[in-house]
């Protein structure tokens, strides 16, 4: 019988089950602050910007315990980046989900002890936590405190750019979560990915 | 060579003529007032001391000469409104009782003035808390100072100083207790306290005025003037916060007339140069986010149906 390898340490799974929870409430009041209605909002206005508001300030603590589990635990060296092979790597995992895929092909970059996301994943899992993430935060915080934002960039308001950016860097972080889902049921099972996020062990 | 010299500078000449502060023609009379009202002290003879005296003018006779002459108003006599009686010097006492005259006095019935809207904007002020509440005590003088008063939200495209203006109007009774209770008993109520529910209360006081909230928007008027009780204030967030904001009827008013319907984008004016959350949205950004959200879940869909056909 194959040995179950622990992969993801209570720590991580406590920030993720955490942050997936916020992330959803900060969907949900996000897209309800941006098509507000006179006639029918999705969640109260009032409501939505301050549950929108603490749960910012509530995923924002989560991130940095991220960060610093990733930066103090051997969890952070599975989003390292080697440059050596990371195109041809790429390629070759996304020929995989493709094509492979379907031919009942062995998958290029199984998961092991050392090697916990193939390409693919680590790409995008660092292009959402250190790229988009930390945009979202910034962003967030500043239209929380706007007198701290430069009124105007090149004849543009600071406060609506700082506005364009969160809600550009939210909506790629949404379309990243619904791959994300999606990818998750490739796994043993549709739904061993999920029981590993629970039980720790892939 | 000086004349060389001087043909050159001649044309710098005619232009800082150009560049001179316009000349008022009734600047020399309005001087014989401006000489006691437009300083902090005057004199006067004093027959009964048989002297002279110097003495310090009311403050709230004190007229700003520079400001009036960039106001509304500034080619009219001092007398073109008060009495020519005040030519006599020093004043009558009963001078003082005359009448004021109010704006449809001058502007009512007039052509040249119809596009200000005096007969609309005296109806709507005759409907406002202002005159329900205070009667004849009301009148335009107390929002609009007739010495400095200029037309602002019609000629000034910096919104921000618009909102400044206007909202020192307001201010100029609502945060002056001397002047507020001119027309109440009651003790100044506290802006801040009243508006304590608002959130982001600063930016807020700074990016709208306090008429959009406070008045009844008639889409005809540019600037409503019927001024409500603070029980019929604006305190739904989705009235400006969204697609249709009001905000697009009273303080963007101008710009969205000149600026709506490009691409059949309503909040295209509000887009460039403001935010405000839930009314700002950029058409091709909704297109755009449509679009990847619908393509992404497609590939998902065709790749989930791969999968479970090739099992």
């Amino acid at each position: 019988m194959e040995s179950k390898l622990y992969l993801y340490p209570v720590w991580l799974r406590i920030w993720h089950i955490i942050n997936a929870v916020l992330f959803l409430v900060l969907i949900a009041t996000g897209l309800s602050l941006q098509y507000a209605s006179v006639d029918y909002s999705f969640i109260d206005f009032e409501i939505a910007v301050s549950t929108h508001n603490i749960a910012g300030v509530a995923i924002t603590i989560a991130y940095f315990m991220f960060v610093f589990g990733n930066l103090f635990t051997k969890n952070g060296k599975f989003y390292k980046i080697k440059r050596k092979g990371f195109f041809s790597d790429l390629f070759t995992q996304i020929k995989y989900y493709s094509y492979g895929i379907f031919v009942h092909q062995k998958t290029p970059f199984p998961v092991t002890a050392k090697r916990k996301f193939n390409p693919l994943q680590k790409v995008s899992y660092v292009g959402a936590m250190y790229f988009l993430f930390p945009i979202m935060i910034l962003s967030g915080l500043a239209l929380i405190f706007p007198e701290f934002i430069v009124p105007n960039v090149f004849g543009f308001s600071g406060i609506h750019l700082t506005g364009l950016v969160h809600i550009i860097s939210g909506f790629g972080l949404s379309i990243f979560l619904c791959i994300h889902l999606y990818f998750c049921t490739i796994g043993k099972t549709p739904t061993s990915n999920f029981k590993s996020m629970i039980d720790g062990y892939h | 060579m000086v004349t060389t010299l001087l043909l050159w500078m001649l044309p710098v000449a005619t232009f800082a003529e150009d560049e001179e502060a316009p000349v008022f023609e009734n600047a020399e009379y309005n001087h014989q007032c401006f000489k006691c009202h437009g300083q902090k002290t005057y004199r006067y003879y004093n027959e009964s001391m048989d002297r002279e005296m110097k003495d310090r003018m009311n403050p709230y006779f004190i007229i700003d000469s520079a400001l009036y002459y960039q106001s509304n108003h500034a080619s009219f006599m001092c007398t073109d409104c008060h009495s020519p009686e005040y030519e006599t010097f020093p004043h009558a006492g009963e001078l003082r009782m005359e009448q004021q005259f109010a704006c449809l006095d001058c502007h009512g019935g007039d052509e040249t003035y119809a596009h200000y809207q005096f007969e609309r904007i005296e109806e709507e002020f005759q409907a406002s808390i202002h005159s329900t509440k205070h009667n004849e005590d009301f009148t335009c003088w107390m929002c609009h100072n007739p010495h400095t008063y200029k037309i602002n939200a019609r000629n000034n495209h910096n919104i921000k100083e618009v909102i400044v203006y206007d909202n020192n109007i307001c201010l100029s009774c609502h945060a002056d207790i001397n002047k507020y209770q001119l027309l109440s008993d009651e003790e100044n109520p506290s802006i801040l306290a009243a508006h304590e529910w608002l959130p982001n209360q600063t930016l807020h006081f700074s990016k709208v005025r306090c008429i959009e909230c406070h008045t009844e928007i008639d889409k005809e008027m540019l600037i409503a003037h019927k001024v409500c009780s603070k029980e019929k204030a604006v305190k739904r967030c989705v009235e400006c916060h969204s697609q249709n904001s009001l905000l697009t009827a009273t303080l963007y008013k101008f710009e969205t007339f000149e600026k709506r319907n490009k691409l059949g984008f309503f909040n295209a004016a509000i887009l460039t140069d403001h935010y405000i959350i839930g009314a700002n949205r950029n058409y091709y950004l909704n297109v755009a986010s449509i679009v990847i959200f619908g393509l992404t879940l497609l590939v998902i869909i065709i790749h989930a149906i791969l999968r479970i056909i090739s099992k």
